[in-house]
């Protein structure tokens, strides 16, 4: 992928990514991190324009930045006596030797392997996913389907409270 | 279905994209390659949104509504400032520039100085996939129908965030009442836009103009339904009346606003007003044809009927604003999830067998002025059936007020043990 | 420059081990869950390189598998989050630390 603006975009699009992600493990107050965390899903949605799956990017935006992270804000709203400040366990130190460690060998194979890339740009339109998620994938469609389902019940059931439940019954 | 007689000709205004086509072959020659990419953006901002945008704004948007509605309501509207009324947006901006705008202590300051900023992207970016004419627009898509979708998910977080870091009680709870209305909105919304994509095929906005031209229809005339859902979902999602319960001015103060003055107010009520121009210029596109008038085009400027077509869907808003009280919270979202939704529903599943039958029969393209006339008699049906499965009776409703005496006297309001009234 | 594969993998792999440590080492459950989101959008991001660049007939179904990470990550999301507040009207309190009842 040649070019001026495919370039800068990568590289802008890389700076603001990877900084938003060390803002989300560094900043000191929860709301702060949430907020560096939107700037991270839009800017995997900005990677994915440039790869091509410009529908997927846009069901980015919709559901992380719309929805999850609408969730994400909801559930810190609703737990007001919580500690806010976004710190870390005793454990830190280990987390931070295992992820770095974990890096050097995923980059490490990385460079390392022959990968074999392909010559031609695939067609990887909105049409092509629509019809293969309903011919070749439809099972694992409908068990989404299924499974979100479940999860709407679930997340009803797990916060109701007892007068509710009252209510229900009665 | 008519030829297009607009030619290359750089002083052929009926296409402007042959104005700026010229200007950039000839900047080309001139400048590096990378100068040229900016030069673009900044024509393509100052020649749209200075020209169009900002004076719509203004002069539709501001003057225009206050105008409109105090008229609706029996009075005149503002007509002191200037001849007419005219120079009114231009007073209220200069005032709005001239104040002084707080920040309380304990406000989170970095936040409340981002969320206009981030209000304030989505209202702009919309317009880049808008087409105002065969040729002119910005950004040409696959899926400009899920870009608006993704940009109208923008503003609820600026919302949440400008009423959170007010660190105010009140504007918390607007900001709570915005988020939650906003996202049970999305869902209906979201159902009704894919059964035009259904139904057109495609889910780029100058593909769909390009099929309300070849068959010479209108969308709003074959999914009445989509496009009631469609008005009713992006009132909500802009805060408008009669779902702007959010900055409900005589209820929680200002709502999210409350903490919020000066310029920084001005900018989240222009560009309210900005946001409400573009999803006017959606609207126009998909279900009011764009910039195609059944054959006009080639002699009237194509983006001048799409200017008067937004200024057309803008003038429901104002109209809506001036006519219908405004909706309780608990109104709005159960609306929402038991009208909305199901109504939404059943239009894609009629829509989709509309689409089978269409194309696996490979019938002519005039078939869909039938469907439409399926697809009204639908509409009347639906409304009427759910609205009763969900106990809406005309009848039980008091349309003229009543007196207290007649309804029986004052009654007292039931206390609880904590002694205050629930 | 030329972008390839391994220029998106990269960011991928440190926007991964990124939500790993975050994931690891905050006190807060929620913060706990951004880091796993974070997890999931670096895996998007691999998959979507790949479907892009592979050699395969059917690179389409690279599509379709993020399709379903974003649905299950939302699953997720809804009834993680369901969770924190049912164990926050029950303990007073979300930080794992204080949440462990098997000690050793």
């Amino acid at each position: 992928m040649t070019g001026f603006g495919v370039s800068v975009a990568f590289w802008v699009l890389s700076v603001l990514t990877l900084a938003s992600a060390g803002g989300v493990m560094a900043s000191r107050n929860l709301i702060h991190a949430v907020l560096f965390l939107i700037v991270v899903f839009l800017g995997v949605s900005g990677f994915f324009v440039l790869l091509s799956a410009d529908f997927l990017a846009m069901a980015q935006v919709i559901i992380y930045v719309g929805a999850i992270s609408v969730l994400i804000l909801f559930a810190i709203v609703l737990t007001p006596r919580a500690e806010r400040d976004n710190s870390e366990t005793v454990m830190v130190l280990p987390a931070i030797f295992l992820g770095i460690s974990l890096m050097a060998i995923m980059l490490f194979v990385l460079y390392d392997a022959n990968w074999s890339v392909t010559a031609t740009e695939p067609s990887l339109s909105a049409a092509v996913l629509g019809s293969s998620l309903l011919s070749v994938w439809v099972l694992p469609f409908e068990l989404a389907s299924v499974l979100l389902t479940a999860a709407l019940v679930g997340s009803i059931m797990l916060v109701r409270s007892p007068s509710d439940e009252e209510g229900d019954l009665a | 279905m008519f030829p297009l007689l607009v030619t290359d000709h750089w002083y052929d205004l009926r296409d402007l994209a042959n104005l700026y086509r010229v200007i950039l072959e000839g900047l080309d020659h001139i400048l590096p390659t990378g100068l040229v990419y900016v030069i673009t953006a900044l024509l393509g901002f100052i020649a749209f949104f200075v020209i169009f945008v900002l004076p719509s704004q203004l002069y539709v948007g501001v003057y225009g509504e206050r105008r409109l509605i105090g008229r609706m309501q029996a009075r005149q509207g503002p007509n002191r400032v200037g001849p007419l009324g005219l120079l009114q947006p231009i007073a209220d901006a200069l005032k709005l520039l001239q104040k002084e705008a707080l920040t309380p202590r304990s406000a989170d300051r970095t936040i409340m100085w981002i969320a206009p900023i981030l209000f304030v992207a989505p209202a702009i970016l919309i317009f880049a996939v808008i087409p105002f004419g065969p040729r002119m627009v910005f950004a040409d898509i696959p899926v400009s129908l899920m870009y608006f979708l993704a940009i109208s998910s923008l503003p609820v977080i600026a919302s949440f965030m400008a009423g959170w870091s007010s660190n105010n009680k009140y504007s918390l709870f607007g900001a709570m009442r915005i988020v939650a209305m906003s996202i049970s909105y999305e869902v209906p919304l979201v159902l009704g836009l894919l059964s035009v994509a259904v139904l057109s095929g495609t889910m780029s906005l100058q593909g769909m103009v390009i099929w309300q031209q070849d068959i010479p229809t209108w969308m709003i005339l074959i999914q009445p339904i989509a496009f009631a859902v469609y008005f009713i979902g992006v009132s909500a999602e802009l805060n408008r009346t009669p779902a702007d319960i959010a900055e409900a001015e005589s209820e929680i103060v200002a709502g999210y606003l409350t903490e919020y003055s000066g310029m920084r107010w001005g900018l989240f009520y222009g560009m309210d007003i900005a946001y409400a121009l573009g999803a006017s210029a959606f609207a126009a596109t998909v279900f009011f044809g764009g910039w195609s008038l059944f054959g006009l085009e080639q002699w009237i400027p194509p983006w001048l009927i799409f200017i008067l077509k937004t200024y057309l869907f803008y003038f429901l808003f104002i109209w809506t604003r001036a006519t219908l009280p405004r909706l309780r919270i608990d109104q709005l979202m159960s609306f929402s999830w038991k009208f909305l939704l199901p109504v939404a529903l059943f239009n894609l599943l009629i829509v989709a067998v509309e689409r089978l039958i269409w194309t696996s029969n490979d019938l002519p393209d005039a078939i869909v002025w039938a469907f439409g006339g399926v697809n009204i008699i639908l509409m009347v049906g639906i409304v009427f059936v759910w609205s009763k499965v969900f106990k809406y009776d005309p009848k039980n409703r008091p349309t003229k007020p009543r007196l207290v005496n007649e309804s029986g006297g004052y009654r007292p309001v039931d206390l609880g043990e904590g002694g205050s009234a629930s | 420059m030329t972008l390839s594969l391994e220029h998106f993998l990269t960011v991928a792999m440190l926007l991964f081990s990124v939500g790993l440590i975050i994931s690891l080492s905050k006190r807060n459950a929620i913060g706990i869950l951004m880091g796993v989101e974070l997890m999931l959008n670096a895996v998007n991001l691999a998959l979507i390189t790949f479907a892009r660049f592979g050699e395969s007939e059917m690179s389409i179904s690279g599509h379709a598998f993020v399709a379903f990470v974003i649905t299950v990550a939302a699953a997720e999301a809804a009834v993680a989050l369901a969770l924190v507040i049912s164990v926050y009207r029950t303990r007073g309190t979300i930080e794992v630390d204080q949440l462990s009842l098997l000690r050793f």
